[in-house]
């Protein structure tokens, strides 16, 4: 069992790497070094605080791009496609075909940022020849990206496991965005009255909240990021993961694969 | 074969020419508008839709608009403008996005509160920002420096720019200089010396270029102001011992033992009128300064192209 | 033991986005195949073929009754260790190799690594893909793919292989590899149920036919028990060119090219046609059965299928 999950772990990485995903870290490389090298031209004093921001939100932003644009395919093209049909008349349970590719995207994703994280070091090594204590921050900083990602990458296997590319797209976007003021959305379920109060805040605790995954500003001014909040994000994460997981295994238990 | 050939000409020509034309037409609205962004620039002018709209990645969204702040008064400032409505705005949004960015809070105290062409004129949101920034970080002397720095320079207010650095002073790790100028203001408050100190203090501890060079602007002015008072105290000396005015520099300088003619900062001498008025060479590289002004100078202003927000 | 025991599968889709309008693709489905045989699912496009095998296949699910495969539940995980599937008009992983797919296919089967290489050249070798092993599947023409997906079915050498229309789209040598290939397997005595819509390839590999037309079982049996429940017809040749108006009023068909005429009349009339022929002093050459097709069988079905309207739940 657990073999045939890393063997579709395994296989649905290297679909990623030959569908050439691995090329967005040539644009990475050139945003970041265009920025390194111009930033210290506008303003001295922030260099490397821009580096830093610009440098992980690129990691952030580009990571999400692709958890989503490959997420969204991962069930619906095999399906479409049918190459689905072979693999399931072989002894691989359908559950183990989601968690298999899962894996192989979150190893994916996993594998892209540790490249990227290379990038940001050596872009902040350039504008401060130096680096400081404080700087294993940006490592805390890009676990909690690479948390994000595994609940995006569930979500949009969650919407592949039903709906078309197209669709999940759109779905798995908007939940991101939601996502990012979902604190807002308990705020206001908690001034809410009566049913509204209700569907807010079943609302305001589905959607993935992502406030405290983002602490890149924070530690670009070189704050100390707390212990507590390090494993309650990573506990949030491996829960929301599973649950987005366990509702994309039951859809896909039941699906006739016409 | 010759069908594929005439397309391929044709579209090429059509390809090249309408980025040329594309080019030209772009080149031409820029030439329109030499001054920069304009006040139109700020759609979005609320702090909390903006953070709102940056899903999360406030610390960028907060150095592209202190980007935009600093290119928006670097140029306006240097087409001497005659407002800049938008730095308060563009200031109060980066602050908001990133409490901690220190920079544009010393870049708000430096630039809000003067009247223009140096600044927005609006001491009130330098003050206003100041106070946010206290508020958003308790432990940082600087702000508290920065706000004082606003009360005593623009709005005149030593007492109250005394009482700030006094506070400021007890600030964990608060730079010394703080409980140095509360003393020097509630004793000099008003005189040259304090001025320079405060100034080479804001020169000092910024790495702004413009905040910068603009402290060392102020420096000059001083040294300017101090200078033009000193020699006007002694042609008034000069008059009562011998009765009339100084027939020229070097007679003053000779009778008053100056090692030599007086020469302001660019070591251009300091010129005396036959009305016995000191005054300077050339008013124009000095801003700020308050004496010796020929009558009648008017400082460099806003060039009529600009159009006034 | 059968090797594969329908009992009464059967599947209707709820077609429509508002009001779902049930659509009966397969009937409930009856039906047993033995160990060892190779057993053809004919029927014409729409009949519910492509339905059954997903059913058994576990990729649809049904909505009544049940299977067993190899004494298996037909829902057991197990069970799919000893059985290949080829899916009509494959499509594998094109970022794949032939040889990279296989492999792959391999580990999901549960294929020991220290076989799987072996086995891999094995069956590569055997459909002919050697040569081509190292070349991305996007690259390969269809008869490739057939073949790489006739691959995947045996390389775990299953007890029980299932294919599903195998030889649509291929060039007449591709056919023939093809039924070589399903040939050997019977050979090598493995059970293999397919389903295909040229009856020509079912008479030439079967050893029993199922035919279904629009989700129900017409009939089932070895081809000569099926063809000769239809009444034959005999060739009769004589010589000259004259039909005599007797002949004709038999209801044959006569044809007359050269210096004989040929007439196709129903095996009962045989000895009235030969008694016209002496009459009329004709000179009869030869009389011959005519084989009845698996074809007319098949026509004959489904025509009086559609006669008798209304169906049979």
């Amino acid at each position: 069992m657990r073999t045939r999950i890393a063997y579709i772990a395994s296989n649905t990485f290297r679909e990623a790497v030959r569908d050439r995903v691995l090329y967005n870290l040539i644009a990475f490389a050139l945003l970041l070094s265009g920025a390194a090298i111009l930033v210290g031209q506008i303003s001295i004093e922030i260099e490397k605080l821009v580096v830093i921001n610009l440098g992980l939100t690129a990691v952030s932003l580009f990571g999400v791009v692709i958890a989503i644009f490959i997420g969204i395919g991962l069930v619906s093209k095999e399906i479409e496609k049918r190459t689905l049909y072979t693999v399931l008349s072989r002894p691989v349970r359908r559950w183990e075909f989601i968690v298999g590719k899962f894996f192989g995207l979150a190893g994916t994703l996993v594998v892209n940022t540790f490249f990227m994280a290379i990038g940001v070091f050596a872009a902040l090594f350039y504008v401060s020849h130096k680096f400081v204590r404080a700087d294993t921050l940006i490592l805390i900083a890009l676990y909690f990206i690479v948390l994000e990602f595994l609940i995006i990458c569930a979500l949009a296997l969650l919407f592949s496991s039903f709906s078309s590319p197209l669709l999940s797209a759109v779905f798995a976007f908007s939940l991101f965005v939601i996502g990012s003021f979902a604190e807002d959305l308990r705020n206001f379920a908690s001034m809410a009255h009566g049913l509204s109060r209700w569907l807010a805040t079943g609302a305001a605790y589905l959607v993935p909240n992502f406030s405290a995954f983002n602490v890149i500003s924070s530690i670009a001014h070189e704050q100390p990021v707390a212990g507590q909040l390090v494993l309650q994000n990573t506990l949030y994460a491996v829960f929301y993961a599973v649950m987005a997981l366990s509702g994309a295994i039951l859809i896909f238990e039941y699906r006739d694969l016409k | 074969m010759k069908h594929r050939r005439k397309i391929t000409v044709l579209a090429g020509a059509c390809l090249v020419l309408s980025l040329a034309a594309s080019s030209l037409v772009l080149h031409r609205v820029d030439q329109l508008q030499p001054q920069g962004p304009s006040d139109e620039v700020l759609l979005l002018s609320s702090p909390k839709v903006i953070e709102r709209a940056s899903l999360g990645y406030t610390g960028l969204m907060a150095c592209i608009y202190w980007t935009r702040a600093v290119q928006y008064f670097g140029i306006r400032h240097h087409n001497f403008a005659s407002s800049y409505n938008s730095l308060a705005p563009l200031l109060e949004i980066t602050t908001y996005l990133d409490p901690h960015l220190m920079v544009a809070y010393e870049f708000g105290s430096s630039f809000l509160a003067p009247a223009p062409p140096h600044g927005a004129g609006q001491p009130e949101s330098a003050i206003k920002l100041m106070e946010f920034g206290i508020q958003k970080n308790p432990d940082n002397w600087r702000l508290y420096y920065d706000l004082g720095f606003v009360y005593y320079m623009d709005v005149g207010d030593y007492k109250k720019a005394a009482e700030i650095f006094e506070r400021g002073s007890h600030v964990p790790n608060a730079h010394p200089l703080l409980k140095i100028m509360a003393a020097q203001l509630a004793q000099h408050a008003g005189e040259y010396q304090t001025a320079r100190m405060l100034w080479t203090a804001t020169l000092q501890t910024t790495q702004d270029n413009q905040i910068k060079q603009n402290a060392i602007d102020h420096l000059r002015a001083l040294r300017v102001d101090e200078d033009v008072q000193h020699l006007q105290e002694a042609v008034t000396r000069f008059g009562k011992r011998t009765g009339r005015l100084p027939a020229s520099m070097s007679e003053l300088a000779t009778a008053e033992h100056m090692p030599g003619i007086p020469v302001d900062p660019d070591r251009h001498p300091y010129k005396l009128t036959p009305q016995g008025r000191v005054e300077i060479s050339s008013p124009d590289d000095f801003p700020f300064v308050t004496r010796g002004l020929p009558p009648g100078y008017k400082p460099k202003a806003a060039l009529p192209a600009l159009p006034n927000p | 033991m059968p090797a594969i025991e329908i009992l009464g599968l059967e599947k209707t889709y709820s077609v429509g986005f508002w009001r779902k309008r049930p659509k009966r693709a397969l009937y409930p489905l009856q039906l047993t195949v033995e160990d060892g045989e190779v057993f053809g699912f004919l029927g014409p496009n729409g009949a519910g073929k492509t339905t059954t095998l997903k059913l058994l296949m576990g990729l649809v699910f049904p909505t009544g009754g049940s299977a067993r495969i190899l004494g298996h539940d037909w829902t057991d995980p197990a069970v799919k260790a000893q059985i290949g599937f080829l899916p009509e008009q494959p499509y594998f992983y094109d970022y794949l190799t032939a040889h990279e797919l296989l492999e792959y296919y391999g580990q999901l089967s549960g294929v020991p690594a220290k076989d799987r290489k072996k086995r891999v050249d094995q069956v590569l070798q055997q459909v002919g893909l050697c040569d081509v092993q190292g070349v991305q599947l996007r690259k390969f023409s269809k008869g490739m793919l057939q073949r790489v997906g006739i691959g995947q079915a045996i390389l775990h050498d299953p007890k029980l292989v299932f294919f599903d229309e195998p030889m649509s789209g291929l060039d007449p040598i591709g056919r023939r590899e093809v039924r070589d290939l399903m040939a050997q397997l019977k050979h090598e005595g493995k059970t293999v149920f397919f389903s295909t819509h040229i009856l020509s390839d079912a008479e030439a590999l079967c050893d029993r036919v199922a035919i279904v037309h629009k989700g129900e079982l017409r009939g089932v049996g070895a081809i000569e028990e099926l063809t000769s429940t239809v009444q034959g017809k005999v060739e009769v040749l004589w010589q000259g060119s004259q039909v005599p108006a007797a002949i004709k009023a038999l209801g044959a068909e006569c044809h007359v090219s050269g210096d004989r005429v040929r007439a196709i009349i129903n095996e009962n009339q045989q000895d009235a046609a030969i008694d016209i022929l002496r009459r009329e002093r004709l000179r009869l050459i030869a009389i011959t059965p005519v084989r009845t097709s698996l074809e007319a069988y098949f026509v004959e079905k489904l025509r009086r299928a559609e006669t008798t309207a209304g169906s049979t739940v």
